[in-house]
């Protein structure tokens, strides 16, 4: 079963503007109050770039930034796992309607631009960040796979690694067939062994009983089941509140995703 | 309790792992056979678009189409999986009796240890297309169903279903990588010990959406694709599916992947970092991880899309890790570029060419670059082939190499 050290947070989603705001709300100490998701444009990217950046690499790169800082990494020194079910769809979404429509043309930068891996190359091109990437997509299994195979991969090669996930509401007619409420993003430093930053230990199997449930506070009731990725709230939770747990994601297809996490009570 | 003190830190190495069963479909042909024959017989299988799907193409683009997709039937109960996509990855589990090579993979291991790790860049989205063209009042037609053709993880999930696995399901879309990265994904997974066999490999359709896309930005070929030419003006779409089934524990001389690499340009979407800096890294990591020197490599199967920029870059690369002294080539001038299915498809050419002792000179070029200081075949060479490195690239900086030989 791979294990590995979380050392920074980030979040971001309605009522959740960033993980030191949000801290007290996870943990239950702050009432949770629903508010517009508020996504910061990337400081990192070219003047150019970060005006025309859309809300869902904006979303990426806010998290992914945050979570590098809170763990006081580099991130030139850190491989990446980039996790989203529905990518960019709002660029995907007006290349469809464009083929759909007679005459209608394909805009070249809309076409680089929906690649699913467009968040991870602009998070290379403004960080700075040249080691290996990789973007996943699986559905509302996003969080849970994506995490199952970044503790992978820092138990396989040894190596820290930025685990950001971002979800996007899709428009229509896509929102029809796939809803996806609010924006919600979160990223974590994961690395292969402690340190003076680690907040928790974690590991995760594929498979293995699901623990009992936890009754779900109010913003867990309204957040998991309406964004892929903000069935991270759990961990979160956990993670913020600095106690141990045990979660498990039931998947798509019948089977399901387990985690133990142990906090790090740093002196 | 979780142990919280440190164990002794993994060795950042790669541990060769058996290639047990592979499979390809694409325009060169259907399965190994077929294909082994295109290669060997400098057969292609690029053609004029003429298909109804090409409508507003310029004229003279080809493409590498794959015929009798029409004819594929996938298992009624999970028919909701139906599309182009999914039925070329059925077409590659029939053929070279890769299904049955995971059905005896998931007794030897348990369908619980066995994962899916598939790359694909568009997955079902000619699906989409259709539906889109189908609307009536704005919505999409009922029948339209999201999960099982347009979701890139149709894949996986159709691929567990069938084969009746139990293992993680992974879809990776790293664009043009997708289907080499799979191999490194599936590898974490072996060496991290949450699986015990994978199904890796990667499958991606022709769709409007990448045809015209890439017509946008004009990096279509007039013409089948030319890379590594004095003359080459681009790519050719095509569709493929490769897979490869991965274990631990290669017997010696078996055909294994040997190491993998990866890394990001940093530099633009769409354009590959001129001097091939992040090539180079890749390409650098898979020789690394797998402890060998630029020398043990026999044949470098290039990621050769045959646009300007790409081959331009790619030479440069290779000649500034390989000098001269490493014969290379695309082989995607029988195929086509297949995007996200053609790391997984050039995989199982290397591996074809390391059991023929082939190099498979680029096809239809009649003079390579003389910019080129790279040693580019044009013609097939038959020498013993111990170690390939094969190369793929992708839009958002993505680049993979793969190492692929026989175990030690």
């Amino acid at each position: 079963m791979p294990r590995c050290w979380i050392e920074g947070a980030a979040v971001l989603g309605p009522g959740l503007p960033g993980w030191p705001a949000s801290r007290a709300i996870l943990t239950g100490e702050a009432p949770w109050l629903e508010a517009p998701t508020l996504v910061p444009p990337p400081a990192l990217l070219a003047a150019t770039e970060r005006r025309r950046a859309s809300l869902v690499v904006r979303l990426a790169l806010a998290a992914a930034a945050e979570a590098i800082a809170a763990a006081g990494r580099e991130a030139a020194a850190l491989d990446s796992l980039f996790a989203s079910s529905n990518g960019d769809g709002g660029v995907v979404g007006a290349i469809l309607e464009a083929l759909a429509t007679p005459g209608g043309d394909v805009s070249p930068t809309q076409f680089h631009n929906s690649v699913h891996n467009a968040a991870a190359g602009y998070w290379s091109i403004g960080a700075g960040a040249r080691l290996g990437s990789v973007s996943i997509g699986c559905h509302d299994d996003t969080w849970p796979a994506g995490l199952l195979q970044g503790v992978a991969q820092v138990a396989a090669w040894g190596r820290p690694l930025l685990l950001c996930g971002y979800d996007a509401p899709l428009p229509e007619p896509l929102a029809a067939v796939r809803p996806t409420a609010i924006p919600f993003a979160t990223a974590l430093v994961l690395a292969p062994e402690p340190g003076p930053r680690s907040l928790a230990a974690i590991e995760v199997a594929h498979g293995g009983p699901l623990p009992p449930e936890v009754q779900p506070g109010p913003l867990r009731r309204a957040l998991e089941g309406v964004n892929p990725i903000a069935r991270a709230l759990p961990l979160l939770e956990a993670l913020a509140a600095g106690r141990p747990a045990r979660i498990g994601w039931p998947l798509l297809d019948g089977l399901a995703i387990t985690l133990r996490l142990e906090p790090c009570h740093a002196a | 309790m979780l142990d919280r003190t440190t164990t002794s830190r993994p060795d950042p190495g790669f541990t060769p792992l058996a290639i047990t069963a592979f499979s390809a479909v694409s325009a060169m042909g259907h399965g190994l056979a077929a294909t082994r024959a295109a290669l060997l017989e400098r057969q292609g299988g690029l053609r004029p678009a003429q298909d109804p799907e090409d409508a507003g193409l310029p004229d003279g683009i080809w493409v590498g189409r794959v015929p009798g997709l029409d004819l594929v039937a996938l298992p009624a109960d999970l028919a909701r999986y139906d599309c182009r996509n999914n039925r070329l990855a059925e077409m590659a589990l029939q053929a070279d009796g890769f299904a049955a090579a995971v059905a005896a993979a998931r007794a030897r291991h348990g369908a619980a240890r066995v994962a899916v790790v598939l790359g694909t860049s568009t997955a079902g989205i000619a699906q989409t297309e259709a539906a889109y063209r189908r609307r009536a009042g704005g919505a999409l037609p009922a029948d339209f169903d999201f999960g099982g053709t347009h979701d890139l993880y149709a894949l996986p999930r159709y691929l567990r279903a069938r084969l009746g696995l139990r293992g993680p399901a992974l879809t990776v879309s790293t664009a043009c990588t997708s289907g080499a990265r799979s191999l490194l994904e599936a590898a974490a997974l072996l060496r991290a010990d949450v699986a015990d066999a994978v199904v890796a490999g990667g499958v991606d359709t022709l769709c409007r959406m990448t045809l015209q896309g890439f017509n946008a930005l004009s990096l279509l070929a007039h013409g089948p694709c030319r890379p590594c030419a004095a003359d080459r003006d681009g790519i050719t779409i095509g569709e493929a599916a490769g897979l490869l089934l991965l274990e631990r524990a290669p017997a010696p001389g078996a055909l294994a992947l040997l190491g993998a690499g990866a890394s990001s340009d940093g530099h633009h979407m769409s354009s590959p970092q001129p001097e091939g800096l992040g090539a180079q890294a890749a390409m650098h990591a898979a020789l690394a991880t797998a402890g060998l020197p630029p020398a043990a490599v026999d044949y470098i199967n290039l990621h050769g899309t045959g646009t300007r920029a790409n081959d331009a870059m790619e030479d440069r690369a290779v000649a500034a890790l390989f000098g001269s002294t490493v014969p290379c080539s695309s082989t995607k001038g029988w195929s086509g570029h297949t995007l996200g299915a053609s790391g997984a498809l050039e995989a199982v050419v290397s591996l074809l060419c390391i059991e023929e002792g082939l190099i498979p000179g680029c096809l239809g070029v009649a003079a390579v670059d003389p910019g080129f200081r790279a040693d580019v075949a044009s013609d097939n060479r038959r020498r013993p082939v111990g170690r390939v490195l094969s190369n793929s690239f992708g839009f958002g900086g993505s680049n993979c190499s793969l190492l692929l030989g026989r175990a030690a």
